[in-house]
């Protein structure tokens, strides 16, 4: 009887210092994680219940699992959205690539020729365009290429261009903005990269008798490795969708999928297929993401961001 | 590693990568300065146009005359200070608990902050009004600080994990052994220590809201943000006074960071010195 008695009064006390021990982190974490659970999340799940609902927006919309609306996006309807879909998939593919290109020499000058008492005067400039707008800053640079701007008014003096040359409405103009708004995404998470390389090894592969090329293909790329792909991943994922750079620089030959969704969920409340198509675009970019990942992947993406 | 300069070891330096990034920069600048010069344009009519009609201050001094404008401009500041300000309160505990301390879970929260901030826009903000929607809120002020939160607490989380993870443990650790219970080590030790973090993360936190032009779009209902208004009033051409906010924020934005940065500098300079003293 004494027994039972002591573990009866000593089962709470231990369960309580367990708890004790344990429970501070999920304290700790219960608002934050909490919020972004409830709307962050259950959001996006929910997108797919209301893509899969019927009705109109007078009558209002009732859940029915209606699965055909996926189907009919592709296969049946009105609205070239399979187009839309692979137009948005070629322009953040090439903004990405073009991304690339002019952010890693810009993060390598910062990271490797600059003193360390500039790199973050330097770091600055990179995000400078993030002070202003990105609504005006987007618009200013319709403003400047517009067919009575500054260039292209100034190309025609020079004989340059003929009259019926046009940046706005072209998909250069589209992929040009995307490639100026994510320019910082890509340079960051590379300079990160690059100021992480132990020199020493680079000092190794020149006593070894690499040349600089060689120096540049076998150490400093491959250990780059996980700044590009974080900066892949952020570029590419934030430029399919982006519906503002096709809006303001673009024309109807640029029509994108972000358009496409904001079109149809606010001028057109057709609630089904604005969160059928913005699922869609989400599983896409998971599974291409997933695959880039699988492929030049690197362990911990967290710690890049 | 050496403090001093870190450079490639290489003998010959061609001068390419500083021209090219220059120019990228020049490039990038371009924008900032047509909206600085443009807002002093005089122009005839109340839209921006091409033509240089002389300097006048007529539009900054007329800042208030565009119907909407100065209102929009009002609910995006207190949407950004009153979100960023609740990402602060519940991320930097999150923030503490992901830098301090080892649990089950974890992984899935790390995976969930880094969700969060790649999450394509247009998908959040479609998602996020299939939810209201969902669950017959109506949209407007209220769903727009709901939104703008959840996308805002990850940023919190990223630049308050990275400075805990810089610093010293060993303080916090001595606080406790000389009897504070943990909520006075948070108070007297951590949170000033973390100061600097804070401010930056709130900066940051407040940024990305006044600029967020996607996600609000589509849960505003008739309320009317700064890029909405923007956004709205490009298809048209801009008034002047646009780019005169603009052209505020821009320095504004810009004093607040270097005032950071500044900041940041002084105290990392201090800790510097504070350690060194400890040392001899």
């Amino acid at each position: 009887m004494t027994n039972v008695a002591t573990t009866r009064v000593r089962e709470p006390s231990r369960l309580r210092r367990w708890v004790s021990r344990h429970s501070p982190p999920y304290v700790l974490s219960l608002l934050g994680v909490g919020w972004m659970l409830l709307f962050f999340l259950i959001p996006l799940g929910s997108g797919l219940i209301v893509s899969l609902e019927t009705g109109n927006p007078v009558r209002g919309y009732n859940l029915t699992w209606n699965w055909h609306i996926y189907s009919q996006i592709f296969v049946h309807s009105d609205i070239p959205y399979t187009t839309f879909f692979i137009r948005s998939l070629i322009y953040g593919g090439s903004a990405t690539i073009f991304c690339i290109l002019i952010a890693y020499p810009m993060a390598y000058f910062i990271a490797f020729r600059v003193s360390e008492r500039w790199k973050s005067s330097l770091l600055l400039l990179v995000l400078i365009s993030f002070f202003v707008s990105f609504v005006i800053r987007t618009d200013m640079w319709a403003f400047v290429l517009a067919d009575q701007g500054i260039v292209i008014t100034t190309l025609r003096h020079l004989h340059l261009v003929g009259k019926n040359f046009h940046i706005l409405g072209t998909a250069g103009a589209v992929i040009g903005g995307d490639v100026y708004n994510n320019l910082a995404f890509m340079v960051l998470p590379i300079y990160v990269a690059l100021e992480k390389i132990d020199l020493r090894i680079l000092e190794a592969a020149r006593d070894l008798y690499a040349n600089t090329r060689q120096v540049f293909l076998r150490t400093v790329l491959p250990l780059s490795r996980a700044g590009i792909f974080a900066g892949v991943l952020l570029v590419f994922i934030s430029t399919v969708g982006d519906p503002v750079n096709s809006a303001l620089l673009g024309g109807a030959n640029t029509y994108t999928i972000g358009q496409a969704i904001q079109d149809a969920y606010l001028n057109n409340q057709q609630f089904n297929v604005a969160a059928a198509l913005s699922t869609i675009l989400m599983a896409m970019l998971g599974l291409i993401m997933f695959v880039y990942a699988r492929v030049f992947g690197t362990e911990n993406i967290e710690n890049l961001v | 590693m050496a403090t001093g300069a870190r450079h490639e070891p290489r003998d010959r330096r061609s001068p390419w990568l500083a021209i090219f990034y220059w120019l990228v920069i020049v490039v990038t600048s371009v924008p900032i300065l047509v909206m600085v010069i443009y807002s002093f344009n005089n122009a005839p009519t109340s839209r921006i146009t091409f033509a240089w009609n002389g300097f006048t201050t007529y539009w900054y001094r007329n800042l208030g005359q565009v119907s909407g404008l100065t209102h929009a401009f009002l609910v995006s500041i207190e949407v950004a200070v009153i979100s960023s300000l609740i990402s602060v309160i519940i991320g930097t505990p999150l923030s503490m608990a992901l830098g301090r301390y080892k649990f089950w879970g974890m992984g899935s929260i790390n995976a969930l902050v880094f969700a969060d901030i790649a999450a394509p826009a247009i998908v959040v903000g479609a998602a996020s009004l299939s939810f209201f929607l969902s669950i017959n809120l109506n949209t407007g002020l209220l769903t727009i600080l709901i939104a703008h939160v959840a996308f805002n607490v990850a940023y919190v989380v990223v630049v308050v994990r990275a400075r805990l993870s810089g610093m010293d443990r060993s303080i916090e650790d001595a606080a406790r052994d000389l009897g504070a219970n943990p909520f006075v080590t948070f108070y007297r030790i951590t949170l000033p220590l973390l100061w600097p973090a804070l401010l930056a993360a709130f900066l940051l936190a407040l940024a990305m809201s006044i600029d967020d032009y996607v996600i609000t779009s589509f849960i505003a209902g008739s309320t009317v943000t700064f890029p909405l208004f923007v956004y709205g009033a490009a298809k048209v051409g801009l008034p002047p006074q646009v780019l005169c906010f603009g052209t505020l924020i821009f320095f504004v934005g810009l004093t607040l960071a270097l005032a950071n940065g500044f900041l940041n500098r002084r105290h990392l300079a201090v800790r510097a010195a504070t350690e060194d003293s400890l040392t001899k």
